[in-house]
């Protein structure tokens, strides 16, 4: 994947481009809103990480500039400004994801790909199949080796959100997001027991684990 | 206190007393200006009048009897009393008849009117006895005013009328007139004294005071003095700003030591684990599990970092995200779900009732769900360990204009209700709590976050267990239309 990293804090762009470059992309990086603005207009990046604050030129306005000149690349934005409504700016103004600094790297890896299969993804499917599993989102039904699972509404919107990104890692808050639709912080790891209890149910009398923990990042649903 | 004059002119009340005297002064100078100006006028029309009259008097008696009967007339009237002055003078300036005594050269050589002295004999008022008629006031040169006519054989006739009159009542005026203005002076002087001074003095007393303040002493207060006035109000005023200062800053004080503490406590064990994984010679899966402490650490840090910032902004009152209508029924039954799993797995039963009625407010999704996933969580916790069965349970019911949620568990509780106080209290993690997981400023978010709704959160006690309950406004859409809002 080709990314555009733009961030004035040399330190975390370093850190940033290690990262991703040992995650096997291909990483250019720009110190400054203007900067950043000219090589996202003409390179054809995969995807955009945006810091929010950016000397010469704020990173909203880099991003509305973009998308008013027709760019649609996928924008991540990286902000120290956390609260409910700067996200939902952040996202008005054309971004079309959201992380607040200090983060894990493996939350913003995950992210990225989230992002860049989105963007490259054809229509969205009815039925999503992972190694025996069978999910139908029009029947509403799930299914592993022809049996069917019986699942809660909210159990089957978890199973939808990964097998729609079966072999990509998703993390908690991520689920949280775009299964519960929140973006607070959640003392306890909740997210944990609902996805031990989907475990239970997809993967209780099979062999084949499906759905696996990456430690310090979150699951992926997987064949093997 | 000492007085220099431009100190004394720094004063408000000073510069108004003088200000009012001084247009006091000039009032009453253009009255008595005009006073004088216009009785002035009216007795010099009199006098003139008078001496019209006596004239045109003179002229009949001249046309009657010619000559004689005029000395013969102003002989008569010249022995009357009275201030009029006659006299009447042949060609030469030799006077015939009247009371005239001497005339200074030259006057008679003009005809029409002439104002100057004239000495004139005046015969008494009152004639009680033929002692007292006779020159009463003799030689003195009087200021009169005189029409001196001249007949047609050459002889000189002069009326005239003592002005003396209207200088002693222009003299009384004036006089009443200064003594007008000294008593307004006078009063403006002690008006100033008694009520500027005092004034003055309560307003030095309140520099004094708030120089007090300002120099650090913030339990320092402005004097009251009970009357009730514009003072008073403004004092109370003061005062209860200086509460609310000295509370924010006590809160504040009482916020930096809390924070230190939950921050410190972590940090050193971070900084402890970082130490001890250079010691010695471990193994790399040692550093590995000294990393991955750390990096848990750190987002145990990073959480209660947030949450610490979350607290102040929302207590700044700062709030730039827009107010939804929010259904808490929604929020209930979002947040319950996303418990429930874990609340089975801690053997704890999660039940909520809703009540009826519209249970809409203006808010926060994040924020509410926020609150009241804090609330439950805690209530998961400490309900777990509790010797009945384990039990949360949340209630949502319509109590008047007000939306009650209340989330009750049968735990231990917090019995005593000082220490529930002091749960409430700004980042405060009672002891017994320390040892949970979580940044412990749970309950503190979620009473900033219900706060910040314009809502209300109590602690009650319940036997056994805790009962918080949130209060909240009904949103504004709510009151309007109530049972119109989305189900």
């Amino acid at each position: 994947m080709k990314i555009l990293v733009i961030e004035d804090d040399r330190e975390a762009a370093d850190y940033l481009k290690t990262a991703l470059s040992e995650a096997g992309h291909n990483v250019h990086t720009a110190g400054d809103g203007e900067t950043g603005f000219v090589l996202a207009d003409n390179g054809e990046y995969d995807i955009l990480i945006v810091d929010r604050m950016l000397p010469q030129r704020d990173g909203l306005s880099v991003i509305a500039g973009l998308r008013a000149r027709g760019n649609t690349t996928p924008v991540l934005i990286l902000s120290a400004l956390g609260e409910v409504d700067d996200r939902v700016t952040g996202l008005r103004a054309g971004g079309d994801d959201y992380l607040t600094k200090p983060y894990a790297t493996a939350e913003l890896l995950a992210r990225i790909e989230v992002l860049h299969r989105r963007s490259s993804a054809k229509e969205v499917e009815t039925i999503y199949r992972v190694g025996d599993l069978e999910l139908d989102r029009l029947s509403h039904t799930a299914k592993r080796g022809g049996q069917e699972v019986v699942l809660q509404p909210r159990e089957f919107r978890l199973l939808e959100f990964l097998m729609r990104h079966s072999g990509q890692v998703v993390t908690r808050t991520m689920l949280l997001e775009n299964v519960w639709d929140y973006h607070f912080d959640p003392q306890t790891n909740v997210i944990d027991v609902h996805i031990s209890r989907l475990r239970s149910k997809i993967e209780k009398g099979f062999d084949k684990p499906l759905l696996h923990t990456i430690r310090g990042a979150g699951y992926v649903l997987k064949a093997n | 206190m000492s007085w220099s004059l431009p100190a004394a002119l720094k004063s408000t009340a000073v510069r108004l007393s003088a200000l009012y005297l001084i247009l006091f002064t000039a009032c009453a100078l253009a009255l008595a200006y005009y006073m004088t100006s216009v009785s002035e006028r009216m007795l010099t029309d009199q006098t003139m009048d008078t001496v019209n009259e006596e004239v045109s008097d003179l002229a009949r008696a001249y046309q009657r009897g010619g000559l004689p009967q005029l000395v013969r007339t102003v002989g008569a009237r010249s022995r009357q009393p009275g201030a009029n002055l006659y006299l009447i003078a042949d060609g030469q300036g030799r006077i015939l008849a009247g009371n005239v005594e001497s005339l200074e050269p030259g006057v008679l050589d003009k005809e029409g009117w002439t104002e100057r002295p004239f000495s004139y004999v005046r015969y008494g008022e009152d004639q009680l006895g033929p002692g007292t008629i006779g020159q009463v006031e003799g030689n003195t040169g009087h200021k009169a005013a005189a029409l001196v006519l001249r007949l047609p054989n050459q002889m000189i006739l002069l009326v005239g009328r003592d002005l003396r009159e209207p200088e002693i009542l222009r003299s009384v005026i004036n006089r009443a007139l200064l003594i007008a203005l000294g008593t307004m002076s006078l009063g403006g002087l002690l008006i100033w004294f008694f009520v500027g001074r005092r004034a003055l003095r309560r307003i030095d007393n309140v520099s004094a005071a708030s120089s007090r303040i300002l120099g650090g002493d913030l339990t320092g207060r402005l004097p009251v003095s009970g009357v009730g006035d514009e003072f008073d109000r403004l004092a109370e005023n003061l005062n209860a700003m200086l509460s609310r200062i000295g509370e924010l800053n006590d809160g504040l004080k009482q916020v930096s030591d809390n924070i230190a503490h939950d921050l410190k406590t972590p940090l050193t064990r971070l900084r402890n684990r970082a130490e001890a994984a250079l010691g010695g010679q471990p193994k790399t899966a040692d550093y590995r599990a000294a990393l991955e402490a750390t990096i848990a650490e750190s987002d145990q840090l990073i959480k209660t970092f947030n949450a610490i910032l979350m607290i102040s902004r929302l207590e700044a009152g700062y709030s730039a995200e827009s107010l939804d209508r929010i259904d808490l029924r929604a929020i209930v039954g979002d947040v319950v779900e996303l418990y429930e799993p874990v609340a089975e797995d801690a053997g704890v039963r999660l039940t909520h009732t809703i009540g009826d009625g519209d249970m809409t407010v203006d808010g926060n999704r994040e924020l509410l769900a926020q609150a009241l996933s804090n609330i439950i969580d805690n209530g998961i916790k400490y309900s777990a360990g509790s010797t009945q069965a384990p039990h949360v349970s949340i209630h949502l019911d319509r109590i008047d204009r007000e939306i009650r949620l209340t989330v009750s568990d049968n735990g231990p509780g917090i019995p005593e209700q000082a220490d529930r106080n002091r749960a409430m209290e700004r980042y405060v993690r009672l002891e017994k709590s320390r040892s949970q997981p979580g940044s412990g400023l749970g309950l503190s978010l979620a009473q900033a976050i219900v706060k910040h709704h314009g809502g209300r959160l109590d602690l009650l006690p319940l036997n056994p267990g805790l009962s918080v309950q949130m209060d909240f406004p009904v949103g504004k859409g709510g009151l309007d239309g109530a049972g119109k809002a989305k189900g």
